[in-house]
């Protein structure tokens, strides 16, 4: 099959799907529609991975004579601004209602005399960074949607009405606007998918319409309508000067970082900043977690958010010691630190992932600021290990979540005698996350290593204290989970087969993965980026050995009395009353039991304060940004 | 070079117990003899060891004694890369794989004392760790390399330029060699609140794996010393190995000198430490590459 018909059917295929899922509202027919359209999905990506590396991995660009696709996506665009309006002036919020009048009128404006200036010769393009991109949606982002199957039954037994057909619906039409983002190179349709992920994750945050949700939706909304807005302006500043197309404006950017191109790249980075939810916009993301688990696991790991990292790592070349280069690099790296600080305060277990993906993110956003072809290495695998270990915990979670009644990581202790096989996943996804020979510390060395070549001592230091923190709050929940007791039962026999199998495809993904890295970086992004492995591959082997073994011992630890030898109880000062459990005789001789709580240092590191910081720094880097790029528009370009 | 590299890491795998044993001997009969006593053999250690190593097979949990041997071997694969000349950024990271087998291990049992002492530990590689990225990132900046060999062959010594870095480092050398004042986790001295912390439950064979993990450790961590002092010379490696000698003695002199303190003061003290020093000599790192 030709690459243009696999490409139409990702993006089609999914909205299809969805049409049907909001139509047909019987659960057995998602039970079996939802894994067979997921396994669709799957096998055209892989098939356009396929094709493409056949092609020799060479950037394809290709035209597409149909006028009626612009109308139809302006129409969309104008579609969602005026719904947004809607649903905002239904909840009371003017302001929202405002920006979404103004996003419209900046469309009219646009559709009406700019674009037609704009030249735009190939507006689908695809290179090794959207098959990257292709491959994360196609197998995480639908194997996900397979998952909410099962969870979607559990959660169904505490909610008053059935809307879940809503909810399958929105998650297929994200995934169509995800592959309209990572294939587009028409400014215009890359911004159509772009506005369809900002509403569709809007509705999975507000899908239970509880006080909560609405508040969180609505706070989505207007921090990633700000991004639309920089997005919209940015459309409308270069198709004024007549480029239409994404790899115009790189290859500009890249040539000589001219008037346009710095105001351009500049506004397309703060909207990839509000859509990757970082410092002072990162508050939308945390609040996405009252939404049904699979919402936060698909928005963290192969939508929403990926989509900030992926226009950024495109416009990387763009950037450098250059004024949008310089913001993000600050942006990100501040990001990083702060939220790496923040996650230790936190005992809810979704908390903390969301502060890590917002610090991940913010390494990405850095690395793709600095621009350097090592740096890009790093954001790249930085992408690709954080869209398959969340998404495996955010799996992990919210299934304990159902079993043992709560997401506090307190609650999970000993989690390795009560759910065997779930918790030794969620630790393989842990440990993929944050420590070496796994992937996302071997691209975190990396990305250190670009931080200190680009001489910013600001990054080099926000990088050392950040990583000591995630260190800290990652150890402390394994250590929970990987404790043994004795006299635990398993309690994970209910799980649904739906949800063992997704959670058993990101675990496999991960693995294979950090197994896979030396090769996947030799033969893919090596290439792409026309530079020799960031770390050294021998440095690679090595790595993927190890992990290789640590993966090993996780998984086959029992904890069971091995037969060899005596099993001893715990030492209690010798007041111990049973031998398994923390349980020994008081000062008044009655049995009292040692319980331990892990360190969570609010005195310290409070995350208020550190809020409150955060969003001020954040906010005078952004103005910063902007003003500056304005300025050098203005003062460069006056006479034009 | 090939083959003297692997002839260091061998002599690393294998002698680097009887030399960190041999430290740690030495260690104790200094102390002692600081405290006004006579002290055990030199030895001793050694002794100590063979003693757990041949005791009852007998354990709080299985899953405990896998951790620790994990602990053992990523301790000594990193040791091997270091004293091979492999990248040094690469054997810190390594080294901190290790420390989490460590928190873990001590996590597993859920005994009280050992649970705090995981608590503790944890705390302690927090406390550290921007620090030893940071001496990475300064021996990249001063000899242009991670790599460990080219940074030990170099023309002049590290430390010329590392001086800041140098005394931060010695800061959280203390942690990383469980000494006093920032022997929080192990409660290396006496019996103290914590039992005996992070070890608490370890017995037997697990203990004396313990014990010799440290001891690899006690000689990866003199090395990394070593390292900021030594250059390209004959010369230069008596004078690193002088001055490791001289700056243990130090480690040993503070240990029996200064009582322990809380996990606060030590996480203050050595986070400042490292953006102080280590923040201001980078800076000077990035100066004087510019000029």
């Amino acid at each position: 099959m030709p690459l243009n018909v696999l490409l139409l059917f990702l993006v089609v295929y999914p909205a299809i799907a969805a049409g049907l899922l909001l139509l047909v509202r019987s659960d057995s027919f998602r039970g079996v529609f939802v894994p067979v359209s997921a396994a669709l999905v799957a096998a055209g990506s892989i098939a356009v991975a396929v094709l493409f590396a056949l092609g020799g991995g060479k950037p394809v660009a290709l035209s597409f004579e149909c006028e009626a696709i612009d109308v139809v996506l302006a129409l969309v665009d104008a579609l969602i601004a005026i719904s947004i309006a809607v649903i905002a002036g239904r909840g009371h919020k003017p302001w929202i209602v405002l920006l979404a009048i103004i996003q419209l009128a900046l469309l009219a404006v646009n559709e009406l005399a700019v674009a037609p200036r704009a030249s735009v010769f190939t507006p689908i393009y695809v290179d090794t960074l959207s098959v990257i991109m292709a491959l994360v949606i196609g197998i995480i982002g639908t194997g996900i949607t397979v998952y909410a199957i099962g969870y979607m039954r559990d959660f169904q037994r505490h909610a008053d009405s059935d809307r879940r057909h809503v909810f399958f619906a929105v998650m297929w039409i994200f995934l169509t606007g995800m592959y309209l983002i990572v294939f587009s190179n028409n400014l215009a349709w890359l911004f159509c998918g772009w506005e369809i992920t900002t509403v569709c994750s809007f509705l999975l945050i507000g899908y239970t319409r509880t006080e909560e949700a609405t508040r969180n939706a609505f706070r989505q909304i207007w921090m990633n309508l700000l991004g639309g807005l920089a997005f919209a302006c940015a459309n409308i500043v270069s198709g004024l000067f007549g480029i239409g197309e994404l790899t115009q404006l790189i290859a500009l950017g890249q040539l000589s970082p001219t008037v346009v191109t710095t105001f351009v790249v500049t506004l397309l980075g703060f909207a990839a900043i509000t859509k990757a939810a970082q410092m002072p916009f990162h508050t939308w993301l945390l609040g996405a977690m009252v939404a049904p688990t699979p919402t936060s696991a698909l928005l963290h790991s192969s939508t929403m958010v990926k989509a900030g990292c992926f226009l950024l790592i495109k416009l990387a070349p763009a950037c450098g010691l250059n004024i949008p280069g310089i913001m993000l690099m600050l942006v990100g790296g501040f990001t990083f630190m702060m939220t790496s600080i923040m996650a230790i305060t936190q005992s809810n277990a979704k908390r903390v992932l969301a502060y890590s993906t917002i610090a991940n993110l913010g390494l990405i956003v850095a690395c793709a600021g600095i621009g350097s072809p090592l740096a890009t290495w790093a954001a790249i695998f930085l992408l690709i290990f954080h869209a398959a270990a969340k998404s495996l915990l955010f799996l992990c979670v919210g299934t304990a979540e159902h079993h043992i009644g709560s997401r506090n990581i307190e609650d999970m202790d000993s989690l390795f005698s009560r759910m065997p096989r779930l918790s030794r996943f969620m630790v393989i996804g842990m440990l993929v996350m944050f420590i070496a020979p796994f992937g996302m510390l071997i691209s975190k060395w990396a990305a250190f290593q670009a931080f200190i070549d680009s001489y910013n001592i600001g990054l080099v230091l926000m990088l050392a204290f950040g990583s000591a923190a995630t260190f800290f709050f990652w150890a402390k929940w394994i250590g929970k989970v990987s404790a043994s007791a004795r006299s635990e039962v398993s309690v994970e026999q209910g799980v649904h087969a739906s949800e063992w199998l997704a959670i058993t495809l990101m675990a496999v993904l991960a693995i294979a993965c950090t197994l896979l890295f030396p090769l996947i970086s030799y033969f893919v992004v090596d290439p792409y980026l026309g530079v020799s492995t960031g770390v050294g591959l021998d440095n690679l082997w090595l790595l993927s050995a190890l992990a290789l073994v640590v993966v090993a011992v996780m998984v086959g630890i029992s904890g069971r009395p091995s037969g060899k030898g005596r099993t001893l109880p715990v030492y209690l000062s010798g007041v111990s009353l049973d031998g398994d459990d923390r349980v020994f005789s008081d000062s008044m001789q009655q049995p009292l039991e040692a319980t331990q709580r892990n360190w969570y240092m609010e005195g310290v590191f409070s995350e208020e304060k550190l809020r409150r910081v955060g969003q001020v720094v954040g906010t005078f880097i952004l103005l910063w940004g902007v003003v500056a790029a304005l300025t050098f528009m203005m003062g460069i370009g006056g006479g034009l | 070079m090939t083959l003297l590299k692997a002839v260091l890491a061998i002599a690393f795998l294998i002698g680097g117990p009887f030399l960190g044993g041999l430290i740690v001997g030495i260690d104790r009969k200094v102390s002692a003899r600081m405290q006004g006593r006579v002290g055990p053999p030199i030895l001793q250690p050694f002794y100590d060891v063979a003693k757990l190593l041949g005791k009852e097979r007998a354990t709080v949990s299985t899953a405990q004694d896998i951790y620790i041997v994990m602990y053992l071997v990523f301790v000594v694969i990193s040791g091997c890369l270091f004293f091979a000349g492999g990248n040094f950024l690469l054997v810190t990271l390594l080294v901190t794989m290790a420390s989490l087998f460590l928190v873990i291990a001590a996590y597993n049992t859920r005994s009280p004392f050992a649970e705090a002492g995981a608590q503790r530990e944890n705390l302690q590689v927090m406390a550290y760790e921007p620090m030893v990225l940071l001496t990475a990132a300064g021996f990249y900046l001063a000899t242009g390399t991670f790599d460990v060999a080219q940074i030990g062959l170099a023309q002049s010594p590290a430390i010329l330029k590392t001086f800041l870095l140098f005394i931060g480092f010695l800061f959280i050398l203390t942690i990383k060699l469980r000494k006093s004042p920032f022997d929080i986790s192990t409660s290396e001295h006496a019996h103290q609140e914590l039992v005996k912390g992070v070890t608490t439950e370890f017995a037997g064979r697990t203990l004396a794996r313990y014990e010799i993990a440290h001891w690899y450790e006690t000689v990866l961590f003199l090395g990394w010393t070593a390292l900021f002092i030594i250059w390209g010379s004959p010369v230069g490696v008596v004078v690193a190995l002088v001055a490791v000698v001289v700056l243990y003695f130090l480690e040993i002199w503070i240990d029996n000198n200064f009582a322990r303190v809380k996990w606060q003061v030590m996480l203050r003290y050595s986070w400042w430490a490292a953006f102080g020093l280590g923040g201001a000599n980078i800076l000077y790192l990035y100066i004087i590459n510019l000029l």
